[in-house]
């Protein structure tokens, strides 16, 4: 497969520093006190959030802040051959990652004594979850109420035919040099989440961060805009069409 | 000039102007004050805040909240106030200083599923907040249906001044209890009154964001109150032939 061909177009048509179609929707599931989805080229994921609420089992509650926890959890139909529907050892560390990517963001010392739960369910997935799974959590948070420092918008780079690319979909992943994905706080301007699976050299990586954070703007918009249309019904300027941008 | 009033996301500069920072807002750097919460900016004399569109009630000393009796100890009840924490109502509240555990027993005054008039008497961040019923006005509600709305949406049934639960009142020649929680009894004698408190209530929570509200509820109400009179004058006409 040619990752990348001589007019720098990838393997799926798109442009080295293009994301695919992203498309957010905030709300949708009644039961949940937020909630949102996404869909982020090919990856179709749901995110629930309750909370702040009793923390179950009880040892687990800190009396001098709230809790955030997350379960990121893929469907058995979510890939080509059947996954086992059990946590995997991928699953337990991306939903540490995502937690951990969430935090700083969450104003949990508001409520001590209480968790917030975020459940991430993957329907298909094609490269990227882990980054629109944070996404699409992050707009759920903001749809439960709970107070956020920031939003948290996310999206990955790389690295194929040793050029940096945005947006690593999942050939890319599989055949490509290098994967990073990044968290990306818009207004404070802070990074909280950063892998990198692959090997870059210093340039590479500061080129890869550079342009990640681009991709991670563009995600900020397309969150703004998925609660703009939920809450303020496209009044103040706000809003759109409800589908994200296209390629 | 900063705006002063506007849609909102958590993160969304609001101003960076010498302003105080108020609820749902927070200083990030030394100036700069940004939302933590989807929600209407305001910034009012020297104040910034934000009023919530979404979120869970958060208990505030001296508000007046309607909580459901989940359970009772010896001692204590147990209030569902539709927060993350628990009301605790203390049984000396009810029964007065001479309460004793041995002689009184909690379910004669209020049973499991009962809903009370409550104010918080107390709550900080170490302990579940504090309720208390001995006040005027306070209390077991024994009539009246209960409407659960959006807790953010709490100002704005109330309105400017109380404008729009007096427009509710008067025009259904209802009762109507508002608790910050977002739980809502209506008491009214007539039927009909209650079912239209009901719908203008339902109609305050669905539609907080547009602007002339009160208009709009005023108008429904009046609307409302003339078709169901209409169609009651034809029946009587008809039994006449």
């Amino acid at each position: 497969m040619v990752l990348l061909d001589e007019n720098g177009i990838r393997c799926d048509g798109r442009k080295v520093d293009e994301t695919r179609r992203v498309m957010i929707k905030a709300g949708g599931l009644k039961n949940a006190d937020g909630s949102a989805y996404i869909e982020f080229g090919d990856n179709k994921i749901v995110a629930g959030v309750f909370g702040p609420r009793d923390v179950h089992p009880k040892h687990m509650s800190d009396t001098d802040t709230g809790i955030l926890r997350v379960r990121y959890h893929m469907e058995p139909f979510s890939v080509g051959e059947r996954k086992n529907p059990a946590p995997s050892r991928r699953e337990i560390e991306i939903s540490k990652v995502i937690k951990e990517a969430l935090e700083p963001a969450v104003m949990l010392e508001m409520f001590p004594r209480t968790v917030v739960d975020v459940f991430i369910e993957v329907l298909q997935a094609d490269g990227g979850t882990r980054c629109a799974a944070l996404s699409a959590a992050s707009v759920a948070l903001a749809d439960a109420g709970i107070p956020m420092r920031d939003m948290v918008a996310a999206c990955a780079a790389g690295k194929v035919a040793d050029t940096v690319i945005l947006d690593v979909n999942n050939e890319e992943d599989q055949a490509g040099q290098a994967d990073m994905p990044m968290g990306y706080m818009p207004t404070l301007e802070k990074i909280t989440l950063l892998q990198l699976d692959g090997i870059l050299t210093p340039e590479e990586y500061e080129k890869c961060v550079e342009i990640g954070i681009k991709g991670c703007m563009q995600v900020y918009e397309l969150q703004k805009k998925a609660l703009s249309e939920k809450y303020f019904n496209n009044e103040n300027g706000r809003g759109g069409s409800g589908r994200g941008q296209k390629r | 000039m900063d705006v002063r009033r506007r849609y909102v996301i958590p993160g969304d500069t609001i101003t960076s102007g010498p302003y105080r920072p108020e609820q749902n807002v927070t200083l990030v750097g030394d100036k700069k004050i940004v939302s933590t919460a989807v929600g209407v900016s305001e910034i009012y004399d020297n104040t910034v805040k934000v009023i919530p569109l979404a979120g869970k009630y958060i208990p505030k000393i001296n508000d007046l909240v309607v909580g459901k009796v989940i359970t009772h100890t010896s001692l204590s009840w147990e209030l569902d106030i539709n927060s993350c924490y628990v009301g605790f109502l203390p049984a000396t509240d009810v029964f007065g200083r001479d309460f004793s555990a041995h002689a009184d027993e909690l379910a004669t005054k209020l049973k499991t599923g009962d809903l009370v008039a409550a104010r918080i008497a107390n709550f900080d961040r170490t302990r579940d907040p504090l309720v208390t019923i001995s006040d005027r006005d306070l209390g077991k509600i024994d009539s009246g249906e209960l409407v659960e709305i959006a807790p953010g949406r709490v100002p704005r049934l109330i309105g400017k001044r109380g404008t729009m639960i007096q427009t509710i009142e008067t025009a259904t020649d209802s009762i109507i209890t508002i608790g910050q929680n977002g739980r809502v009894v209506v008491a009214c004698d007539d039927a009909e009154g209650l079912l239209k408190a009901k719908k203008a209530i339902r109609m305050v929570n669905s539609m907080a964001h547009s602007t002339n509200l009160t208009e709009k509820v005023r108008e429904m109400l009046e609307s409302g109150n003339d078709a169901p009179r209409e169609a009651a004058t034809e029946r009587r006409e008809d039994d006449k032939e």
